[in-house]
């Protein structure tokens, strides 16, 4: 039972404001995850990269020395270390996160954060260590 | 001449104008005041036109969710003394549509909220008369983060997935679905499953965290969808290799 | 699906107002139930309740003793047989709201744990940290979101009561984000709005306590009972008048005068000790502590700051842990607001008010006089609290009445036959009235603002802890003339969309009817009892005021007192005896 007033209501109009497609430049939270998305682009270049080389080892000798020649090009090594740079953002912010999706409960209490990211760096020094020891004993 | 500042505020009178406009006002400055009681300074001496929601002033009830100098805020919640000397920008929350000055509509959220079922699911409800289903207190802190969500939405209005993609179910229903997963006495995980894997669910999320960076009451839904996204991925697997297994 | 009519409505979206609908979707699966209210649900005001709700289930509690603290602490003036029945399934509500999710802190075994709280022998109030509200209302919320049967009318605001037939049929709501104004028909009514903090100037109140319910049942004809008692809280900070829960007290806090001193013990409260003693001292009844700090400051012992007089409330003593622990929210409350940490500095108080005992008269079924009118919550008055509610009481009382009140009505609801015709002219002269005396008016010279002030002055001169004849008098006449001056309102907002203008005119006309209730019934009460005191009739007249005080509205708007009889079933009335 509505009542129908002696003349017609402005039908209110929702203003829907356009997202701009220059929305990640707006704050530098946004732009620093645009980044970090970006780094994915980085390392499917390394995974190429290394899928590149084991193909070259296949080849023989030859070809994989050609293949280390071409790493050693001006054009390759500022390739490498932008591309190394990003990984490592990547590998920062991914440590640096990893206790808001892991949570880790010990005899009821939750672990805190500060342990799960230390234990990841210490993990990721040891391992780097390791293969460190491991490339440099053979020189 | 006691000190003043510049409020400027949105206006949007639909029945005059097809855009939102700006006006700017000049109120007094006080130590203690919030953003809303320059608002309702306005309101009450300058301008009784001025749109906007508030109910508890204490930062409870969430109403007065606005954008405070572009980062979303709780107006009640938020000193004037931290804007000095000013000008202080008051705008209506993002990624919602405006229907009057800095009034948002919410209807989007409400119907989020009913989809992830936020409501205890059993198989076999106990009587009231038999007493309570018993549940430590390191249960409950099991959940207990995310219970706290006030309905703010400030969440959305930070996150911008939803701005690009207004399907997306959000922080603050998210979150609010993964404390009813986390309550042992809730059964219903599988069931709200369903609902968040879908392409609106939790896999939209890309983790920017911007939601809970602004959320008033440390929630940390983002913390929730990450953890949602690794249950329910692990779930998954283990569905795959335990087919008859599974609870 | 007919948006306009349903079977029972059920007016305000709180604690009352949503387990009301429960129960009306779970008793009667088949009625049509709605909830219209005018914020979303869970902005209600039940969100901002801190302390806890009570209900006896510690093996050395009874019911009788959650009885008698209830009776003794509204100073007899509580209906006896609504109290019995309120202890009674308090318990079993509690455990419902259990079972819907709501997280009570729990024993270190599992089970619920109770907490000491203010008037009460034993300790009964269950909680959820320091937020218990926030969390009854949102696991209300979210369980009615299961039924489908409920249907909601999100940010609709109800200006009339629609009467006829000698029943009450339905409302008058305008939609807010359209201003479209129309009428919704039901078969019986449930009003669920709350109290009327926001007629004082200082409250704990949110901006939405502005007794619309109250005022609407009186002006459609049903009586508001014992309007003068109005509660003040005696913890609330200076300037917000933001809460700072009693639980701040049960857990150990101490009220502390200018000098340091815990000045509760002069005033036959008890002795101080070092650990809480249940109905003494700080947990003793909010009354009397309010009381004690109106006389603190005759005798000039109290602090003097910006925002007037205070005396300090000191936890420090509790330490760190139990402060995170029980109450974090205090903490947070108190570092935001006041810029102090309660842990290291004591917190800067004041009685304020915060709850209205009176209310719209019911039966312990939650019916008015009215046929089709039920009330329940805050906004009715039972009465359970009589003349001083006892903290955590109330809590469970929106879940009781609620449940009552919702079975009451569908079975009303069932019996009935559908809308009367004659309602549509009804719904056409209100949507006129609203035209012309708001949105289409020319000229008028008051401001809302100015009236708004000028009420919250009268009523914190005259309806203050201790009240007098002649500022009573005089505040009726200052409140008929405020009548008189809101006719000439002007508002600067005449847009449809979302004028909260035209929602604070009416919230305004709301408060000015309420608070003349209040008024004449503190006038025409001449004696003391529990929160309304008389300087010139200090003691308690059992004789002439053993009964509860009904405002009906008379023809020229204002209020005229009756009186109706208490209920006494097995506790006669007798003294109320705190720290001994």
């Amino acid at each position: 039972m509505s009542i129908e007033p002696p003349y017609t209501l402005y039908h209110p109009r929702w203003y829907r404001r356009r997202v701009s497609v220059w929305w990640w430049l707006q704050k530098r939270s946004y732009t620093g995850f645009v980044l970090r998305e970006l780094t994915s682009v980085f390392v499917a270049f390394f995974a190429m990269v290394y899928l590149w080389q084991l193909h070259a080892l296949t080849q023989g000798p030859e070809a994989y020395g050609q293949f280390l020649a071409r790493l050693r090009t001006p054009l390759f090594l500022a390739l490498d270390t932008i591309a190394f740079l990003f990984v490592l953002f990547h590998a920062i912010t991914w440590f640096n996160l990893t206790p808001k999706a892991m949570v880790v409960r010990l005899r009821g209490k939750r672990v805190p954060d500060w342990v799960i990211v230390g234990l990841n760096y210490a993990a990721w020094l040891a391992l780097s260590g390791v293969v460190a020891f491991m490339l440099l004993r053979g020189r | 001449m006691p000190p003043t500042v510049a409020l400027t505020v949105t206006r949007y009178r639909p029945e005059r104008e097809s855009e939102p406009t700006r006006q700017t006002y000049e109120i007094p400055y006080r130590k203690d005041w919030v953003v809303l009681d320059a608002l309702n300074h306005v309101k009450d001496n300058l301008d009784g036109s001025l749109s906007f929601r508030w109910s508890c002033r204490m930062g409870v009830c969430g109403s007065c969710g606005m954008k405070v100098n572009g980062t979303p805020k709780l107006t009640c919640a938020t000193f004037l003394s931290d804007y000095m000397p000013g000008p202080i920008r008051v705008e209506p929350l993002d990624y919602f549509p405006v229907v009057r000055d800095l009034v948002v509509d919410l209807t989007d959220f409400m119907r989020k909220l009913k989809q992830v079922k936020p409501w205890i699911i059993r198989k076999e409800e106990k009587a009231p008369a038999e007493g309570e289903y018993l549940q430590t207190p390191d249960q409950l802190d099991t959940y207990k983060q995310f219970s706290m969500c006030i309905n703010c939405m400030l969440c959305y209005s930070a996150c911008p997935i939803y701005g690009l993609e207004p399907s997306f179910i959000g922080p603050a229903a998210i979150a609010l679905a993964q404390r009813y997963n986390m309550d042992s006495r809730d059964e219903g995980k599988a069931e709200r499953l369903k609902i968040l894997s879908e392409h609106d669910g939790i896999w939209q999320c890309t983790f920017v965290g911007e939601c809970t960076k602004v959320c008033p009451k440390h929630v940390d839904p983002a913390g929730a969808i990450q953890q949602y996204k690794l249950t329910s991925a692990t779930d998954w697997v283990k569905s795959l290799l335990l087919p008859w297994g599974t609870r | 699906m007919d948006l306009c009519t349903c079977d029972v409505l059920v007016v305000g979206g709180g604690g009352a107002g949503l387990r009301a609908a429960i129960a009306v979707a779970e008793t009667h699966p088949k009625l049509r139930v709605a909830v219209i209210s005018k914020v979303y649900p869970m902005r209600s005001h039940t969100v901002s309740a801190e302390g806890g709700a009570a209900a006896a289930i510690k093996a050395e509690d009874s019911l009788d003793a959650h009885a008698y603290d209830t009776i003794s602490g509204g100073d007899w003036l509580s209906d006896q047989d609504a109290v019995e029945a309120f202890v009674r399934e308090a318990p079993e509500e509690m455990l419902r709201l259990e079972h819907w999710g709501c997280p009570w802190t729990r024993e270190p075994d599992g089970h619920i744990a109770v907490r000491p709280f203010g008037g009460m022998k034993i300790e009964r109030t269950w909680f959820a940290a320091d937020k218990t509200g926030f969390h009854l209302l949102h696991t209300l919320f979210q369980t009615t979101l299961k039924y489908d049967a409920i249907q909601r009318y999100d940010e609709w605001f109800v200006t009339k009561l629609l009467v006829e037939d000698g029943r009450c049929q339905g409302v008058v709501a305008i939609e807010l984000t359209t201003g479209n104004i129309q009428a919704i028909t039901a078969k019986a009514l449930i009003l669920c709005t709350g109290g009327c903090g926001k007629v004082f100037p200082f409250t704990t109140n949110a901006n939405i306590k502005n007794g619309d319910g109250m005022a609407l049942a009186y002006r459609a004809g049903a009586p508001l009972k014992d309007m003068e008692f109005v509660q003040y809280h005696p913890t609330g900070l200076p300037f917000t008048g933001i809460l700072i829960t009693e639980a701040a007290r049960s857990e150990g806090g101490w009220l502390l005068n200018k000098d340091g001193y815990r000045y509760l013990q002069d005033y036959d409260l008890g002795k101080p000790t070092p650990k809480p003693v249940l109905r003494s001292m700080e947990l003793g009844p909010r009354d009397r502590l309010s009381q004690c700090f109106v006389k603190e400051q005759e005798k000039g012992r109290t602090l003097e700051g910006p925002y007037g007089h205070y005396v300090h409330l000191d936890i420090r003593h509790l330490g760190e842990k139990l402060i995170d622990t029980k109450l974090p929210f205090v903490r947070e409350l108190c570092l935001k607001y006041v810029g102090i940490d309660p842990v290291k500095e004591m917190i800067p108080v004041r009685p304020v008010v915060h709850y209205m005992m009176g209310g719209i008269h019911t039966d312990i079924h939650g019916a008015t006089p009215l046929p089709g009118l039920y009330a329940a919550g805050e906004a009715a008055c039972v009465s359970i609290n009589g003349a001083n509610r006892l903290g955590s009481n109330s809590l469970t009382e929106i879940l009781v009445f609620g449940a009552r009140a919702g079975q009451a009505a569908a079975g009303f609801a069932a019996e009935q036959p559908g809308a009367s015709p004659a309602l549509a002219a009804q719904a056409q002269d209100e949507y006129r009235r609203l035209e012309e005396s708001f949105l289409r008016k020319s000229g008028g010279k008051e401001r809302i603002a100015t009236l708004r002030a000028d009420m919250h002055q009268i009523m914190e001169e005259s309806a203050g802890i201790y009240r007098t004849e002649l500022v009573l008098k005089e505040a009726a006449g200052k409140l008929k003339r405020l009548q008189e001056r809101f006719q000439d309102l002007s508002l600067d907002d005449n847009s449809y969309t979302f004028n909260t203008e035209l929602t604070a005119a009416l919230e305004l006309s709301y408060m000015l009817d309420v608070g003349q209730s209040i008024i004449q019934s503190a006038l025409e009460r001449r004696e003391s009892r529990g929160s309304h005191q008389r300087a010139d009739y200090p003691q308690r007249d059992d004789e002439r005021f053993l009964a509860h005080s009904l405002a009906y509205r008379a023809a020229d708007g204002a209020p005229r007192i009756e009186y109706g009889p208490v209920t006494i079933t097995r506790w006669p009335p007798g003294k109320r005896v705190y720290g001994r």
